[in-house]
């Protein structure tokens, strides 16, 4: 590939925005004129390698750039994390805890930043929440309705990654298996390497399920960073260039 | 959406709902006396959710940080929060379960806000209705000459401050409890609420709840032949209690 010259700044092209439903009260999509990339994907899948690559390679190529993640709302990612340790939420209850830090990121953070013409790197997006949850049993429809606030992402690329690779990487970072990572609230099995991959491959098929609506690129992850960045890197270009 | 007897749960859930200043606590607090004396096995929900949910919910509303958007889903969480953990045990064991308070509540304050109705229930949907519903309709002056006439200090977001209705906080929530009002007499025939006059005197609007309340539930289904004791209500934490943070009635 051709090196850019520095002083080329692609000028993203403002596309079409819309909403998925409902959106929120009072914001005018013709502002939010930046661009929303999402990432999603398992621990392991090597997202956050992944994002920490393209904001180098983006703000090299002269893009202003935030980024976002799950449980990052000033507003309750405390309360999250102690729900999440205790386990002492329902089901219901914490779906909707984590609807409302979604929210409050995306009003404080994504659309401002939109707005502002940045390109906006969300770590995980509305996805993750509801495949979570779809595998918890919850009802699709009701999700969708909730998360009918969320802006259509200008690209959404989801590390796929084999259970087996994705224990191996954990395994390789951490020397153990996050107790939610791996399912452990659903009483798959006491056994948690055997929770961990019956778990991750139901997550997969939820993903798969929430695909055929929602569309986004199906990323194989289970290649070298340099080969799967090299791809992100093609994709994310066209999509900034396009009408 | 169906009631907890449509769903074939042991219990029954009667609601009560109304502006603030509409004598609905006293109602449901005489309801509640009644019930008890009659032997019935009945729960007073009050309101109380886990410290946990409280603590992001207060934290919002002193720090003024909620959204329409954010105001709803936090509530939201708090409703779920009580509904699975408290009301459906108590619906499960056949208690008579009171609740000054319920969905609608929420319908009528986030419409106001600007959130989409349609969006709103949706979110809700997971929650059974009520078998009985009462509305206490009062004049809004009354209602509002109740709660004001105390001058009380009336909170940010209770006074529909970040309405941006007026820069006064009385009047602001005197629109806004308008605009509430608005709202609960639109869902009125669609939830079937039993609208009882609140201007009337408590001695006859109690009158007409009990009756009611003895028409359409079978009280004797609800009496245990071996009474145990009323569970007590649960334990609140003074710093955190009321989330609805209504004035006093």
């Amino acid at each position: 590939m051709k090196k850019k010259n520095h002083n080329d700044i692609v000028v993203p092209q403002p596309g079409p925005r819309r909403f998925y439903g409902y959106g929120i009260p009072g914001v005018k999509l013709e502002d939010l004129v930046g661009k929303l990339i999402v990432v999603e994907g398992a621990d392991g899948s090597g997202r956050s390698t992944q994002i920490a690559q393209l904001v180098d390679w983006l703000e090299t190529s002269g893009h202003a750039t935030v980024q976002v993640g799950l449980k990052r709302s000033s507003l309750v990612s405390e309360e999250l994390e102690r729900a999440q340790e205790g386990n002492i939420l329902s089901r219901t209850t914490l779906s909707l805890f984590y609807a409302t830090d979604f929210a409050d990121q995306l009003e404080n953070i994504i659309l401002p930043a939109l707005k502002a013409g940045f390109i906006v790197l969300a770590d995980r997006y509305v996805y993750t929440l509801m495949a979570r949850d779809i595998t918890r049993g919850m009802d699709e429809a009701w999700l969708k309705n909730v998360y009918s606030i969320a802006p259509v992402p200008d690209a959404v690329f989801y590390l796929s990654v084999e259970a087996e690779e994705l224990v191996q990487r954990n395994l390789s970072k951490n020397a153990t298996l996050d107790y939610w990572e791996s399912g452990m609230d659903l009483g798959l099995s006491r056994d948690m390497f055997d929770s961990f991959l019956q778990y991750q491959t139901a997550m997969q098929a939820a993903f798969r399920q929430l695909q055929k609506g929602y569309g986004f690129n199906i990323v194989n992850g289970n290649r070298s960073v340099e080969e799967v960045s090299r791809e992100l890197r093609k994709k994310i270009t066209a999509v900034l260039a396009a009408k | 959406m169906k009631t907890f007897a449509e769903r074939n749960f042991p219990g029954r859930l009667i609601a009560v709902e109304g502006l603030d200043g509409s004598g609905k606590s006293t109602q449901i607090y005489l309801l509640k006396r009644w019930l008890e004396a009659e032997g019935v096995r009945v729960y007073f929900s009050e309101w109380n959710s886990s410290e946990l949910v409280k603590s992001a919910t207060s934290k919002g509303k002193k720090r003024e940080l909620l959204s329409p958007t954010t105001f709803s889903l936090i509530h939201a969480t708090d409703f779920a929060d009580r509904y699975e953990r408290h009301l459906l045990p108590l619906l499960r064991a056949g208690y008579v379960v009171l609740c000054d308070r319920y969905i609608f509540t929420a319908f009528g304050r986030d419409t106001v806000r600007g959130c989409p109705p349609a969006w709103v229930r949706g979110i809700y949907n997971f929650a059974t209705l009520p078998d009985l519903t009462f509305f206490f309709k009062a004049d809004l002056e009354v209602s509002l000459r109740r709660i004001l006439d105390g001058r009380p200090k009336l909170k940010f977001f209770e006074a529909g401050m970040d309405l941006r209705l007026s820069a006064d906080p009385y009047e602001s929530f005197r629109i806004f409890q308008g605009r509430i009002l608005e709202q609960y007499l639109a869902m009125s025939t669609e939830f079937n609420f039993n609208i009882i006059d609140a201007n009337q005197r408590v001695e006859v609007q109690q009158g007409i709840v009990r009756q009611l309340v003895s028409q359409r539930i079978d009280l004797s289904r609800f009496k245990r032949q071996t009474p145990l004791p009323l569970p007590p209500p649960l334990r609140v934490n003074p710093k955190s209690a009321e989330l609805e943070d209504e004035p006093e009635e």
